[in-house]
């Protein structure tokens, strides 16, 4: 017996305690930092907004997490199959058709579900691609996702052009990823979506790490390979749906969360990349977030700077691989 | 036994396995020769579930495989590739665990610990059992997936070029360990191997296949002979017995 339980910890171990305590502090002072004011008004006030960042950390982590798995790629995050493309599509199409009014009009849980729906409709659409071949058909899943993805933003383009301009001043703004916003008319339909989804792949979670061995493996080991990925690719576009339909597109914060996961806890079993990625996920957004508004008085500017050092990690990556 | 019927594999119009009908015996060491592109490889993917083919059937020890379930067939069935790129950072000993998969899904049970710890040190890799698996050298990478395949512990063992990255000495303890394999535990063990020596020595089982189609099949003797060797590789193999044993010469 070790007289000292806490020397016995491991790496991965120890920084899934350091990432908790950060988190925890951060979520305390974006609670209560320059609090002034009744704090029956606070509390309920910032935590609406607490619960919004808090769920699209989450989502954002365990969904680039889960298709970085599904896809054997460091690199890869769910918006490059064009989920992102396809939300900014959608509210396109609504200023474009139906008038610049039906964004305020239509009320945003019919908004949400609405895309919600068209995602996974849409990531159903692509597994075809999946099931045609075998050896590379999730690499050609992805590549027609991309496709796709070039395609609604084009169509979303031409739309926007030929949109009325203080329309698309409208648009533009609801497209643009913000944290300090959340809708909070999403939260509690956005927390039972997140839950169902949680249930779903924890019962499913001792399948990822044996994903992570590749497909040949995979089906070597026994896993119904074709239902396995489906199923996660399924829990991954209703993860971003929710996130978007929260902040707005995101295209660099996961890789960033996943990446740094990685490299902190040093391999790749996901029952510690999982939890890592999402406290790095909370204390990237919700300590970002306090220091943003609370101690720099700035409103709308961490999902620059968070996309900002996503992209560089992004080239990094990019760099190390071709040097490679 | 694993029996194959008519198993035949197109890719576009050019048929990588044509029609190939097969009974490989229970037990004992098998060996799959041939020339590059005589579709070895690709028929052990299909015999193992890994590529769906296009026509015919194959039935491992009364398993269907396109049809029985796949986390069943895990338990009766291993295979190993030759290329085995990974992107995850795992140990030797994480990925000697996987081999439980099929058994536990995850949770280890004592049985399991000594399943791994066996394999682990079969292959000598209990130095290394710590190490992850992108600071080893090929063919120490090599040895932590066969010690896999082993923790796994199926009757059929189907190896993809296992010699592959094999230094001498560890290519004759790979083929030393399958023989130990089929004869003290019984197991069905069918290897792809380039080096006709090697199979010569330790298989009791020869299949000899040319452009997707079987060209021979039978005992060593039967298959390693100038007159059966020579139309298949198209090149000038001489034969000796060596100690007892069958060995070509092609060289010069």
């Amino acid at each position: 017996m070790s007289s000292n339980p806490l020397a016995r910890l491991s790496r991965p171990a120890w920084v899934l305690i350091a990432l908790t305590v950060l988190a925890v502090a951060s979520v305390v002072l974006f609670m209560t930092l320059g609090a002034k004011g009744s704090w029956s008004f606070i509390l309920p006030f910032r935590g609406k907004k607490l619960l919004g960042l808090l769920l699209v950390a989450y989502s954002v982590a365990v969904s680039t997490v889960l298709f970085q798995t599904v896809t054997n790629n460091r690199i890869l995050t769910p918006s490059i199959m064009g989920f992102d493309a396809l939300y900014v599509l959608i509210k396109t199409c609504i200023v474009f058709f139906l008038g610049v009014g039906a964004l305020t009009s239509i009320s945003s849980e019919w908004q949400f579900v609405f895309s919600l729906v068209a995602m996974v409709g849409f990531s159903g659409f692509l597994f075809r691609w999946l099931f045609l071949g075998e050896e590379r058909s999730l690499h050609l899943l992805v590549l027609v996702g991309i496709i796709f993805g070039t395609l609604f933003r084009s169509f979303s383009n031409l739309m926007q052009r030929m949109m009325d301009p203080g329309a698309f001043n409208v648009l533009q703004d609801t497209l643009f990823a913000s944290f300090a916003t959340t809708d909070p008319s999403l939260l509690g339909i956005s927390c039972v979506i997140v839950g169902v989804v949680s249930v779903v792949g924890f019962r499913m979670m001792h399948v990822y790490d044996v994903l992570n061995l590749g497909r040949a493996q995979a089906i070597n080991l026994g896993v119904d390979y074709k239902r396995t990925v489906a199923i996660i690719l399924v829990l991954v576009s209703i993860l971003v749906s929710v996130s978007t339909a929260l902040v707005g597109p995101v295209t660099f914060f996961g890789l960033l969360v996943v990446t740094l996961a990685h490299s902190l806890v040093g391999n790749s079993l996901h029952r510690y990349v999982l939890p890592a990625s999402i406290l790095l996920g909370i204390i990237a957004l919700v300590g970002g977030q306090t220091l943003l508004e609370r101690v720099f008085a700035f409103d709308t500017a961490l999902s620059i700077i968070i996309e900002f050092l996503g992209g560089v990690v992004f080239i990094a990556l990019v760099l190390r691989r071709s040097a490679r | 036994m694993i029996i194959t019927n008519q198993v035949t594999k197109n890719y576009g119009t050019s048929c990588v396995v044509d029609g190939v009908t097969l009974e490989l015996p229970q037990g004992g060491v098998t060996s799959i020769i041939g020339p590059n592109g005589a579709g070895k490889s690709t028929l052990l993917s299909m015999v193992s579930r890994l590529m769906a083919m296009d026509k015919g059937s194959v039935t491992i020890g009364g398993l269907d495989v396109t049809k029985a379930k796949s986390d069943e067939l895990a338990k009766k069935l291993s295979i190993l590739r030759q290329d085995n790129h990974m992107t995850a950072r795992l140990t030797v000993h994480d990925l000697v665990s996987f081999g439980r998969y099929p058994h536990s899904k995850g949770r280890l049970n004592i049985e399991d610990k000594a399943h791994i710890d066996r394999a682990i040190k079969y292959l000598d890799l209990e130095p290394l059992s710590g190490r992850f698996l992108d600071e080893l050298s090929g063919g120490q990478r090599q040895r932590a997936f066969v010690a896999m395949v082993l923790a796994q512990d199926t009757d059929y063992v189907l190896l993809d070029e296992p010699l592959n990255n094999l230094d001498m000495k560890h290519a004759m303890g790979m083929m030393k360990l399958m023989r130990q394999a089929a004869d003290d535990l019984g197991k069905t063990v069918v290897l792809v191997l380039h080096d006709i020596n090697f199979a010569s020595w330790y298989s009791d089982h020869i299949v000899a296949m040319k452009l997707g189609k079987v060209a021979a099949q039978g005992s060593v003797k039967d298959i390693i002979r100038p007159d059966v060797l020579n139309p298949i590789y198209e090149m000038e193999i001489n034969v000796h017995e060596i100690g007892g044993q069958l060995i070509s010469v092609y060289y010069g």
